[in-house]
């Protein structure tokens, strides 16, 4: 995975509450068995004028000229800006997929749903949760030009205007996402413990470890 | 020393180890494995050389992708058979039990578990699949996780998590006879909103609760997700435990009695704290009907479309004004008088036997209306569909003009050939309304297996409380759990008259805490207890 440090981007503002992943990625796209590729679908039904479909290619498709996405202004961003509750519903990795894949490395919303949470560290991006104040601040002050300048070391956002935000992010995050480090390999550094508490349970459940015929 | 949530006990049941900032390894029982979320996980395994940590801990199956009619003739979209296909090669690759497109048992991933007896009390159950909630109703910590924490169960037979805070959503009182598991979860949804959940596992108690069969439980647990809540729970009693004896992966003889000792103490201790308490009167709760493109934006069935102009947050206010344009409806409007194209009965939320019993009892002896295109029936596993045909459910739907489907996930999230088309309305029995979710433009409007029967057959949304009178439906207690005879009807109450907006007489009921994050203060006055003959045990009070 790709450490993440440090980003100085303009910022995409998508100013609506509970995006949920079906808009992020729609279902057709989530048939692929493979975890690239989804960037140019992200936000398909709202990016495009027509019906997307797997594997097309979308260089001629129509766009919906209204969408922020498809503004010249806010071409090659990292930083999405959103609202509160920011990928509720189904739990597709293809979510974060699709945004790392775009180009998004740091989402910044009042809050966002648990499971999308927890994916985006996978996936090596940061999100970020500011009071809701703070964020119709940074949607006022969202204007093409006005990078923000995101610091995950020093936990703080630097506006366009040199104010400095703090954000909160549990320690263990942080260093993962630091390091770009592999989850199941730190894990498996408790290999011998997981192996104690799993015979301690097969005593006391066996029912749990007994192979159904 | 105060007593402990069921949530409490699970979770310190399965803690590995503890780190110092709060995050904790919890050790998996369970993971039920399909199509769509699993292939990118294999692969992980794969290009690192890793095996599976514990083989019959997983469970797998097809149903997202499958067809639901002409299923010998395979799948006919390429690359949802190559999905599939996947499936089958990983699981024989690997030695991971799966039900594959042919086999008798398969079905929806949340069906065919718990039908199995693969879910047990005291588990702790994931699948990339948000709706592993549904599990939380056999008293198991029951979450949806993403493909990578798929590999890693895969792998570590852990997972690496912060523990929730606690929810308790208590049910007292009796429902209407009409109002149904589905009903109760919008209700509460409602109230608290998608995000409302976020953060906390929700546990549902009170006697309403408690009178829910097993099928009902789990419809509820099963959108605890859509009220953001990673998991539901219920604690377990002497319904939990007759539905999971004689059942094929469950514990047989003296293995299933020593179990049931342990599974009889998973319930939150009578003196347990919750960080929050939410009450809702199950007297006062109506047939639902979304009107809006969020499980939250529900109503009464006899109320109306809201005006935006009501709401005072200006974001709210705009999602409102979206959702109506998209669902193309106008504020003040009868929800009963909003017509639609499609019904869908079938999914993870409502794709049980009771569920299509309850959609036959409306159906019986009637036809679907003229003006609706497309009424389709999808059992939620094989032997669902086996059961209902032995009732001679399949032939109600059939004479009624509905299509008798395979099972699968079908037209819930429409990866199938089951969608709706562009502006096409559809009374669905899922459990999300998102822009798009059931088919590109598509509008769907979330009601319970009874209400959408009704929809099908009048064309539009129909208050059922005067046809349920004249036919009772199938019953939701845990006596006649298993089909057998039918619960003495409550006597029913005048309907009242519509209210305006969104639910808010609801409102009164709720204790306002739930949605600013504040504990909420103590329940003083205790109403009658319960008079059930388990004693409710999540009767818990709040932090101080």
């Amino acid at each position: 995975m790709k450490p993440f440090r440090k980003i100085n981007s303009r910022v995409v503002p998508l100013d609506r509450p509970n995006v949920d992943t079906d808009a992020i990625i729609p279902k057709q796209f989530l048939k692929s068995i493979r975890r690239s590729g989804f960037g140019p679908y992200l936000f398909d039904e709202w990016r495009y004028e027509d019906r997307g479909e797997p594997e097309m290619d979308c260089s001629n498709r129509p766009l919906k000229q209204d969408f922020v996405l498809n503004q010249p202004v806010y071409r090659n961003a990292e930083i999405l800006l959103t609202r509160e509750n920011f990928g509720c519903g189904s739990s597709r990795e293809h979510a974060p997929w699709a945004l790392s894949d775009y180009g998004f490395r740091a989402i910044i919303a009042p809050s966002f749903a648990d499971i999308f949470y927890n994916n985006c560290f996978k996936n090596g991006i940061l999100p970020i949760v500011l009071d809701s104040a703070i964020v119709d601040k940074l949607f006022r002050e969202c204007k093409p030009g006005n990078n923000l300048m995101v610091d995950l070391e020093e936990q703080s956002i630097t506006t366009h205007f040199g104010e400095t935000i703090h954000f909160e992010i549990d320690p263990s995050r942080k260093h993962r996402l630091l390091n770009g480090l592999d989850d199941i390999a730190l894990t498996l550094q408790h290999a011998e413990a997981i192996k104690a508490f799993e015979a301690k349970r097969a005593a006391s459940a066996p029912w749990l470890f007994a192979i159904p015929k | 020393m105060t007593g402990i949530t069921l949530y409490d006990k699970l979770w310190n049941e399965h803690l590995v180890c503890a780190e110092p900032d709060g995050s904790a390894l919890i050790y998996i029982d369970r993971q039920l494995v399909h199509e769509v979320t699993s292939p990118q996980a294999f692969e992980g395994l794969r290009l690192a050389g890793r095996k599976p940590w514990r083989i019959s801990a997983n469970l797998a199956v097809v149903d997202h992708n499958v067809p639901t009619a002409g299923r010998d003739q395979g799948i006919a979209d390429a690359v949802s058979r190559l999905q599939v296909e996947t499936l089958d090669s990983n699981c024989a690759e690997f030695g991971i039990t799966e039900f594959g497109i042919h086999d008798p048992r398969q079905g929806i991933v949340h069906v065919i578990g718990p039908e199995q007896g693969a879910i047990l009390p005291g588990m702790t159950v994931v699948c990339g699949d948000s709706h592993t909630s549904t599990h939380g109703a056999f008293g198991a910590l029951a979450f949806g996780i993403g493909t990578s924490e798929v590999e890693h169960v895969l792998a570590t037979q852990c997972l690496v998590q912060r523990k929730a805070k606690n929810m308790l959503v208590l049910v007292d009182g009796q429902c209407e006879p009409e109002v149904t598991a589905k009903d109760i979860a919008l209700t509460i949804i409602g109230k608290i909103g998608t995000a409302g959940g976020t953060g906390y596992t929700i546990e549902f108690g009170g006697d309403a609760i408690r009178s829910l069969s097993m099928e009902g439980r789990m419809t509820l647990c099963n959108m605890a997700i859509e009220a953001g809540a990673r998991s539901g729970l219920i604690g377990v009693d002497e319904t939990t435990i007759d539905y999971i004896k004689g059942r094929p992966f469950a514990p047989q003889g003296d293995s299933f009695e020593q179990a049931t000792k342990v599974w009889r103490d998973l319930r939150s201790d009578a003196d347990a704290e919750f960080d929050v308490v939410i009450e809702i009167d199950a007297a006062s709760v109506k047939p639902q009907v979304t009107w809006g493109t969020s499980p939250e934006m529900t109503a009464p069935v006899n109320a109306l479309v809201p005006d935006p102009e009501q709401e005072k947050d200006p974001v709210k206010r705009e999602s409102m004004i979206r959702a109506l344009q998209y669902m193309d409806l106008k504020p003040g409007a009868h929800i009963t008088d909003i017509r639609i194209d499609k019904v869908f009965v079938g999914s993870c939320t409502n794709g049980r036997i009771e569920d299509l019993r309850a959609a036959a009892e409306i159906a019986k002896g009637k036809k679907k209306a003229a003006s609706v295109k497309l009424v389709l029936v999808v059992p939620g596993s094989g032997l669902v569909k086996r059961q209902a045909e032995e009732e001679g459910l399949d032939r109600i739907f059939k004479e009624a003009g509905f299509e008798w489907r395979d099972p699968g996930c079908s037209m819930c999230l429409a990866m199938n050939a089951d969608r709706l088309e562009p502006g096409e309305r559809c009374a669905s029995t899922s459990n999300r309304n998102f822009e798009g979710r059931q088919g590109y433009g598509g509008r769907t409007h979330l009601v319970s297996p009874a209400m959408a029967a009704a929809a099908a057959v009048y064309g539009h949304f129909v208050d059922i409380s005067a046809m349920v009178e004249k036919s009772p439906r199938a019953p939701t207690n845990p006596a006649a759990s298993n089909g057998h005879g039918k619960q003495p009807k409550p006597p029913k109450k005048a309907v009242k008259p519509a209210t305006s907006g969104n639910g808010s007489k609801q409102k009164q009921v709720t204790k306002a805490a739930a949605k600013t994050r504040m504990p909420a203060k103590s329940k003083t006055s205790n109403t009658a207890q319960p008079a059930t003959q388990q004693p409710e045990n999540a009767k818990g009070r709040n932090k101080k």
